[in-house]
Order: C-alpha cells, then structure tokens, then sequence
C-alpha cells in the first residue's frame, strides 16, 4: 500500500496537490480500517468464540515475555534466612516496630516525607538524626529496644532521594532510590485514610532477590491486617520498579471491585543489598546492568 | 652545566615543568619542588644544592642533593625518613640543613607543616565511617530510567492487577464468610452460585454437626452445605465439577497447613490461627450461621507455583 502510495504521489509536482492526494490515500485507509474493525466486532458480538479465537491466537509480545530466563525464579530461598526471626513465630507474633529516621543534616523534604511514611506505617517511631550517632550505633539501641526495622530517608539537595531499610537484628540492609513522589493530596479523587492495619499486596517477587525484598516488606506490616478498614497497600514490581499505591475497596459483585486511592504514591528501585547491618554487598545496581532491556533482577 | 646556564634555558626558552598563567607568576609541576612556583631559588634543575620534603607511601622524607653527586643521577638524591612526631621532623630539618641556605630551611619546615596537616585530614577521612555511598549518575542513564519508568507503569496495569489479587482472596475465602465490606445482597449472589440452601437454615443451632475434614476452614464448611445436597458420592473429582467451588476453594489449600484432622469446632477462632492472616474471626456472625451440615470429605488439588506469584497477603 505505501509502495502505491509513494508511486502515486511521485509524479505529481505541484506540492499542494500532491498534499491533498496524500491526504485522501489517508483517509481512505483510515475508513477502511475502521469498517474492517467495525465488522469484526460485529461478528464477534454474534459469535463471542472468534473473539477469544482471536484473543488466544494474537497474544502481542512484551518486554516481560520475552524476560531473560532468570534461574532463580521459583526457587526456594537458599542460605540463611535473615528474616527467619520474623517469619519463624507464630502469625500471632508481636507486631513489627519500626524506627524511622533521615540522614545527617536533613532539610525540610525529609522530615516531610518522613509524615507521608508515618501516616501508614504501623508501629512507628520518628527520630530526629543527630550527629552523635552512626546508623551502626542506631541499629544496636534500636535492636536492644525490640525494634525489627530501621528505615533511613536519605536527602539530597532538598530532594527524598532515598531509603535505607535495615532489618534487625541481624539485617540485611536495602537501598532503594526513590522517584515520583506524590502526596495524597495531589492525587485526583483521592480518600482520607484510617487507621486500619492494611492489607499487603506483594505482585511480581519472583527471583531470590524479588523473594527476600518480598519479605522485607512483609515483615513492616503486622501480619495481621484489619480487614474491616477495607484498605491495601501494594507493592507492585514492573521492570525492577517497585510501585507503591494505596487503596480503599468494594466488592460491587463477583467479579467487579471499586478501587479509591488514599495515596501516597512513590517508586522504589533496589540500588544495593548488603548483608548484615551495611556489610558485605550482595547485589549491587550498575547502569550496565540496564543495557539489557529484558533482563530484570527481581 | 652551571646552574645559571639551565636557569637561563629554563626561565627563557622553554621547561616542561613549566605551567604559565597570565597573571606573572609561574608554576612548577616537578615533583621535588618544594615551593611549587617557577623561581630561580625554588627550581630542582637549576639548584645544584637543594632540599625538599616528600611524602612516599604515607612516610615524610627529607630529600637533599648536592652539586658533588650531581654527575651520577641515579645517586643525586640523598633521603632521610623524618620521624613521626612533629617537632622531632623540624629539628631533624634544622639538623641536617644546618649550613644551608635559610630559604630552604624555611620551605622545607613549611612543607613537612602542610604534608602533616594533609596526612592527619587523610586518617581522619579514613576512619570515619560514611553513611552515604554516593554513585555518580550519569544524564543518560537518568533520562532512560525515568522513561523505563514511565513505560513500566503503564505496563504494570496496577489497579487491574489489585483487583485482580483482592478478588483471588474474597474467592478463596481470606475475608471471612461474610465479609464486611460486601453488599449482603451481592455476598448472597457469590453464595449462591454454590450454596443455595443457606438462606433458609441461618439460625440453625449447631449442636449437632459433626464433621471430618483433612483440611478445611470454616467458611469452606459454610460453601460444602448446599454441596453435598447436589453430588452425593463421596468421590473427590465430584467437587471438582462445580467451577464454581473449585475457584472458590482454590486457594484454601495454600493456607491450609493444618494436617491434623480435628473436629471442626463452632469456634472459629482456632481455625484463624492457622489460616493465617488471610481471615478475619466473624465469631458473632458465624454463630448464627451455623446450620446442619453433613459429613464431607474433600481433598484439593496443589496449584503448581505460578510465575506470577503473589507471595504476601
């Protein structure tokens, strides 16, 4: 057809000419494709078998589909288990404490965020970085004082750039870059939210590294949620980028549910694991790593 | 060659060390400098006696030359380590330069105070356990992950994939047999696909019920009453028939950890234990929906590990 197009509209000289032509050539084909549409949807409201024919059949390729094959998928997790502590009690085991604090010299956005990460966070303490302590020493008070978890908001230039999470007592150490942070407050339609336990969801930890990120976040939220506040907050992972999103729900019927977004919204990215309380690195983000559109870690 | 002579090359014709800068005063880039400027009384070359102090691994050396080994290169420099504590290095200058020239003296005891300082910044720096490691971003690679971004959110569908989830747990009974948040009417619909005979026997006592089970949870027993009545074999694939029911039972046998066939109490409490967080004790609400129910037997299928796991609740 654009062979065509092209032979036809090679020999006209006059440009404006030449314009309207082509523009015509368009539209036709803009029509044409637009009653072939309208019949076969016509013909699939009649017959719904050649929909899901042809559902079936024209599966288009995505960049998750054509993911590198990761061994480690479906694997069990190997080794020592940090969170073994956490998970190995009873599911009516105390509830997570976390202790929550920004790094050295914080500016104004990290004690802002710091509210945003404290409105759904259960079981929290905020304390303000002074200079005396190294986040050594904190883990080891914070450890001594029953807490599971200490999450450091990194700041740069004004800017929430970062999170720490060390889970005690015994780690390992995560840091996530953070991007696109939106407050409830800028989110269209957005609800007030409760004071509810949420629920978790955890979509898409896959490999060992998706597995125990999985279980980082698990073991920040009690393991029991009130489900009567009817809230969830999930950590979607697309691309080794982890989404987080709250929600209040409905069940309207069986199969449909209505979503309200209570916020906040940010993007997490894994930048580095290290074992222990900021030991050894086992897994390290490198911009080469990237180079490889469908290779994911997590 | 005197040392007039390479001074005369070197300040009028051309010396690598030479750095020019447009504001009259010259720098030198050889390392045995020891003020660092393009001077006649700071050269190396043009000095045939001449004395400096350099830092080689972290150890402060004195380092002098004298016009009688100025014929053997590799023999010119002759070095003393100064020793660790300050006022001992400067009286180890004053010792061994003693006759020579008081410019020297000077520039020497003024270089072994800034290597000092430099190496007491240095150890300093090194002890001192840096909170932050920091890695350079380059612009590039900014822009492609803030489009990467971009793209997998739009990938992700994320309220799909919510509801999705949400909807895989009311079915596989994480949320009680009567969730709180689910019109009663639109609840009785989901019952009654498999369950139609609930409705006339709610307030039915439950002394009487007896029942065996492998694994099973107390809202699956609410689902088995109506079932029973329309398959009557006690085969397992019988259940199986009913979509319906194997959808919603689908995921009980996940949390299902309970091996041990217990008599199913009217408490619901105990079951909560072991079903996990998934479920919410109704306890209330469950007593009054206890009714007659028969004896069952039921067996699920293990789900393969999906790749798409969603491994918390």
């Amino acid at each position: 057809m654009s062979q065509s197009t092209s032979e036809a509209l090679k020999n006209i000289k006059n440009k404006q000419r030449r314009q309207k032509v082509f523009a015509e050539i368009k539209h036709e084909k803009n029509k044409d494709r637009h009653t072939k549409r309208a019949e076969r949807a016509k013909a699939e409201r009649l017959n719904p078998e050649l929909k899901e024919e042809r559902l079936a059949t024209n599966i288009p390729e995505t960049i998750e589909s054509k993911r590198v094959f990761d061994e480690t998928i479906t694997e069990e997790i190997e080794g020592v288990d940090e969170f073994e502590q956490y998970f190995g009690g009873a599911l009516t085991g105390e509830d997570p404490k976390i202790l929550l604090t920004t790094s050295e010299d914080a500016k104004k956005a990290a004690y802002e965020f710091a509210d945003i990460l404290m409105e759904f966070l259960p079981n929290v303490t905020f304390i303000k970085r002074k200079r005396n302590y190294k986040i050594a020493e904190i883990c080891q008070f914070a450890g001594n004082r029953q807490y599971n978890n200490v999450i450091v908001i990194n700041e740069d230039k004004k800017k929430v750039t970062g999170m720490t999470f060390i889970h005690l007592p015994i780690g390992p150490t995560f840091y996530f870059s953070i991007t696109n942070i939106k407050d409830a407050k800028r989110i269209e339609g957005h609800g007030n939210a409760t004071n509810h336990i949420p629920e978790l969801i955890l979509n898409n930890f896959n490999t060992r590294l998706g597995k125990s990120i999985g279980r980082l976040f698990q073991s920040i939220f009690p393991k029991r949620p009130e489900i009567e506040g009817r809230q969830v907050i999930t950590l979607h992972n697309q691309r080794d980028f982890i989404f987080f999103r709250r929600h209040r729900y409905v069940f309207r019927s069986e199969d449909k549910m209505g979503l309200q977004e209570l916020g906040p919204q940010f993007t997490l990215k894994l930048r580095r694991m290290q074992k222990g309380i900021r030991g050894d690195t086992v897994w390290e983000h490198r911009p080469d790593m990237e180079r490889d559109k469908r290779k994911f870690y997590i | 060659m005197s040392d007039e002579v390479i001074w005369q090359v070197i300040n009028h014709q051309f010396c690598a060390f030479k750095l020019k800068t447009d504001k009259g005063q010259n720098f030198c880039r050889n390392e045995y400098n020891v003020s660092g400027l393009c001077t006649r009384q700071s050269c190396p070359l043009a000095n045939a006696r001449y004395a400096t102090v350099k830092n080689i691994g972290g150890k402060l050396y004195l380092y002098m030359k004298t016009a009688e080994r100025a014929h053997m290169p590799s023999r010119m420099w002759e070095r003393i380590r100064l020793s660790k504590n300050y006022n001992k290095a400067l009286g180890q200058i004053d010792n061994y330069l003693q006759y020579w020239q008081k410019f020297l003296i000077h520039k020497c005891k003024q270089r072994l105070t800034r290597l000092t300082q430099v190496a007491i910044t240095e150890r300093r720096l090194a002890l001192r356990d840096e909170e932050r490691h920091y890695v350079g971003v380059k612009h590039k690679v900014k822009r492609r992950e803030e489009n990467r971004e971009r793209k997998a959110l739009a990938a992700a569908k994320i309220e799909k994939a919510i509801e999705k989830e949400l909807l895989d747990r009311l079915k596989s009974g994480a949320y009680g047999d009567k969730p709180l948040n689910v019109d009663e009417n639109i609840w009785k619909k989901v019952l009654g696909k498999v369950d139609e005979v609930e409705q006339e026997e709610e307030f039915d006592e439950e002394d009487d019920f007896e029942l065996e089970s492998g694994d099973e949870n107390e809202e699956e027993d609410e689902s088995d009453v109506g079932e029973v009545e329309y398959v009557e074999d006690d085969g397992d694939d019988d259940l199986v028939d009913l979509e319906d029911l194997e959808r919603w039972l689908d995921d009980s046998s996940d949390d299902g950890n309970n091996d041990d066939s217990e008599d199913e109490d009217d408490d619901d409490s105990d079951d909560d234990e072991e079903s996990g967080k998934k479920r919410k004790s109704t306890s209330a609400t469950d007593k009054n929906k206890k009714k007659r129910r028969a004896r069952v037997e039921i067996e699920y299928e293990e789900e393969p590990d999906q790749l798409q796991t969603n491994i918390a609740i």
